[in-house]
């Protein structure tokens, strides 16, 4: 084994930092060809509709593999086995949600975004104003989550340990991410996801097939030498380590497991994705390119946790700096050195860029069309009037990722992550499933439900154990971000809120809906499942 | 072979003199045709029970997992447990799903919505 001090910087910052930046021109020249090409609005929210199956597939695929997940997963799996592997499952499953009841009749019905849908089949401005205050919500959570991991990476892989030096690195992400939104629009994000979902699934394949190499490509080996390595023995290799501690932290995975695989069908900048293709089949087709990458993935990371606790150690993952999410750059610089570190770096941080932008190119799409175009201005305006907006809002979010980037650095990436998909499952899933399938559903329903969902989901966290209450790690549930024990309004036991959040954002829907003294508009409902079901009236593609 | 043909004497045939304008009226007309009841019940058939049984699998995976740990642990071969390889057929049943319901739309679903979104952009409704 290399001799390698903990707390220290892993490889040469010089080389990792010469492919990033390769990566970083490459995309660069991508989104700057891809401007010349935008010039309608369709163009810069959906990519001119006219992306195939299996490109979007993969476009989907690098906007959902996360850092957290590339990362975290790997990492979690690293430091207590098992249950790190219920977590990626949790993500694969709720793609089928997806693809069975989202993926068609969104392709079908809306436009640009989230909010199209319910307004289609609703037809009022409050609904589209609670629609967006929830897209905004959720891409928030999901863009600091991104911006904390980038942190933790870069003081691990580019030797900046200063505040201020990180501070520095999350700006020029910032800069860059604003740089490919506000150019390359959605057509240059879509290839940005490309190259970075391509060259993600290389690198955790190669590490993988590296990791079996060393155990004689045989899994129970691998599972032999990580056990035996690992502190706690044969108990990583099944569940329980993180969640089994106490009763509470069993329901809290219970519901931790409720949010990951409901919340994948409500995440705003998956849904966006799904209009750059032609129609509601290449959607189809797109969903199912991506159920393969990210299932395939997964596995991929089952194999790179369990290396790394075998070949890496707890010990050392625990001492280096951004902890569990160095598990992986660690494993890969034990294997192939500095030049497979540079890699796997690289790989990272294309990935937190691309995630960001994918997070970016949404949020101000869902400002544009939503909250200025439909709320503010009520359909008054004309398309280059939007696209400037768009623009102007992804600066304004750029800002807001860094600064609250800078701000969230300590926070666990796993954490906000599945916050973001408790937050998408409460309040944006009831009401995109009561639009498309419930003739019933009303303005206030949907209202309820919404709002409902996205109060509850956020104030139980800001009452929970996360928040205030726990003075020490215990099991899975680590410190309080208020560590002060006499601070402690922690009246919500578990830290993920989708057990309660979601049922009740279900039955406000409902129960919104049987009090609203409007009943439903029939007609409205019958267009809205005619063109959910036949595709008719759709915005097609540029090909067909 | 039924189903490929066009269902003239039903509520499509009697709708042909709408003005595609009045698309209002179009749409629930094309909503009380043969054709669409057929797509709409057989998408049902599919979708509502296999949504049922994966969260259903899903779930059980998860109780399992976190209610009877001891259950997981049991060796299959060398270090391999029952808990590996139940999480590796959720990744099994995932796959044949998607490809089971990409195959089972393109033959059972596409032909029929092809037909009634080209009568309904034609104006038969």
């Amino acid at each position: 084994m290399r001799p390698l001090a903990a707390a220290e910087t892993v490889g040469t910052p010089a080389l990792n930092f010469v492919i990033f930046a390769f990566f970083v021109l490459v995309t660069l020249v991508i989104a700057v060809s891809a401007a010349g090409k935008n010039k309608s609005t369709t163009d810069y929210y959906a990519g001119g509709r006219d992306f195939t199956g299996w490109q979007n597939g993969i476009a989907i695929g690098g906007d959902y593999l996360s850092a957290a997940s590339f990362l975290g997963i790997a990492g979690i799996i690293a430091l207590s086995g098992y249950d790190g592997f219920l977590y990626s499952i949790g993500f694969l499953v709720g793609w089928l949600l997806v693809l069975l009841l989202v993926s068609e009749p969104l392709r079908n019905t809306g436009r640009y975004t989230m909010a199209d849908v319910i307004d289609l089949r609703l037809r009022a401005v409050p609904v589209r104003a609670a629609a967006a205050i929830s897209t905004l919500t959720v891409s928030f959570f999901y863009l600091l989550a991104q911006m904390a991991g980038a942190g933790a990476l870069v003081s691990l892989l580019l030797g900046v340990s200063s505040t201020a030096g990180q501070d520095i690195v999350l700006a020029v992400v910032g800069l860059l991410m604003i740089f490919y939104v506000m150019v390359g629009g959605m057509r240059g994000t879509t290839w940005v996801q490309i190259v970075k979902a391509s060259i993600l699934a290389a690198g955790a394949a190669v590490t993988t097939l590296w990791v079996l190499s060393k155990s004689g490509f045989s899994l129970s080996v691998l599972l032999h030498h990580a056990a035996a390595a690992s502190p706690a023995g044969s108990a990583v290799l099944g569940p329980g380590l993180e969640y089994g501690v106490n009763i509470t932290s069993k329901f809290d995975f219970i519901s931790l497991a409720l949010s990951l695989v409901l919340g994948t069908a409500g995440l705003p900048h998956v849904l966006m994705r799904l209009y750059t293709v032609p129609n509601a089949r290449e959607a189809r087709r797109s969903v199912v390119w991506t159920i393969w990458l990210v299932g395939l993935f997964y596995l991929c990371t089952l194999v790179l946790g369990y290396g790394a606790m075998w070949l890496v150690g707890g010990k050392q993952i625990l001492a280096a700096p951004g902890g569990g999410d160095s598990a992986v750059p660690l494993l890969a610089y034990h294997l192939g050195g500095t030049i497979l570190l540079g890699i796997v770096a690289a790989v990272a941080f294309a990935t937190i860029l691309a995630v960001v932008a994918g997070l970016t190119i949404t949020a101000s799409a869902c400002f544009a069309h939503d909250v200025y175009a439909g709320v503010i201005r009520r359909g008054d305006t004309d398309p280059s009037d939007e696209v400037r907006v768009a623009r102007i809002t992804a600066v304004v979010i750029g800002i807001v990722a860094v600064v609250g980037g800078i701000a969230a650095k300590g926070i666990d990436v796993a954490f906000l992550v599945s916050l973001a998909f408790a937050v998408a499952a409460s309040a944006n899933l009831p009401s995109i499933l009561y639009s498309l399938f419930w003739p019933r559903f009303t303005q206030r329903g949907a209202l309820w439900s919404i709002y409902g969902g996205l109060i509850s989901s956020v104030g139980l966290i800001v009452f929970s154990p996360i928040v205030s209450g726990q003075a020490t790690t215990v099991g899975a549930i680590g410190a309080s971000l208020i560590t002060n024990p006499h601070i402690n309004f922690a009246f919500f036991p578990l830290n993920n809120p989708g057990l309660v959040s979601i049922p009740l954002a279900f039955f406000l829907g409902w129960l919104g809906t049987v009090t609203d003294p409007h009943p439903a508009d029939a007609v409205r409902f019958a267009r809205m499942q005619v063109r959910a079901l036949t595709g008719v009236g759709a915005e097609r593609g540029g090909r067909s | 072979m039924a189903l490929f043909q066009p269902a003239r004497g039903t509520a499509g045939g009697t709708e042909v003199t709408q003005s595609a304008r009045s698309r209002a009226s179009g749409y629930e007309a094309v909503r009380a045709s043969r054709d669409f009841w057929t797509i709409h019940r057989r998408l049902g058939s599919f979708v509502v029970p296999a949504c049922v049984l994966l969260l259903g699998w899903y779930f059980l995976f998860v109780i399992i997992a976190v209610f009877a740990p001891g259950f997981m642990r049991i060796s299959v071969f060398g270090d391999v447990n029952i808990g590996l390889c139940f999480g590796a057929l959720q990744f099994v049943s995932t796959f044949a799903i998607a490809l089971g319901y990409r195959r089972w739309a393109h033959r059972r679903l596409d032909p029929l919505t092809d037909r009634l979104r080209q009568r309904l952009e034609g104006g038969r409704y």
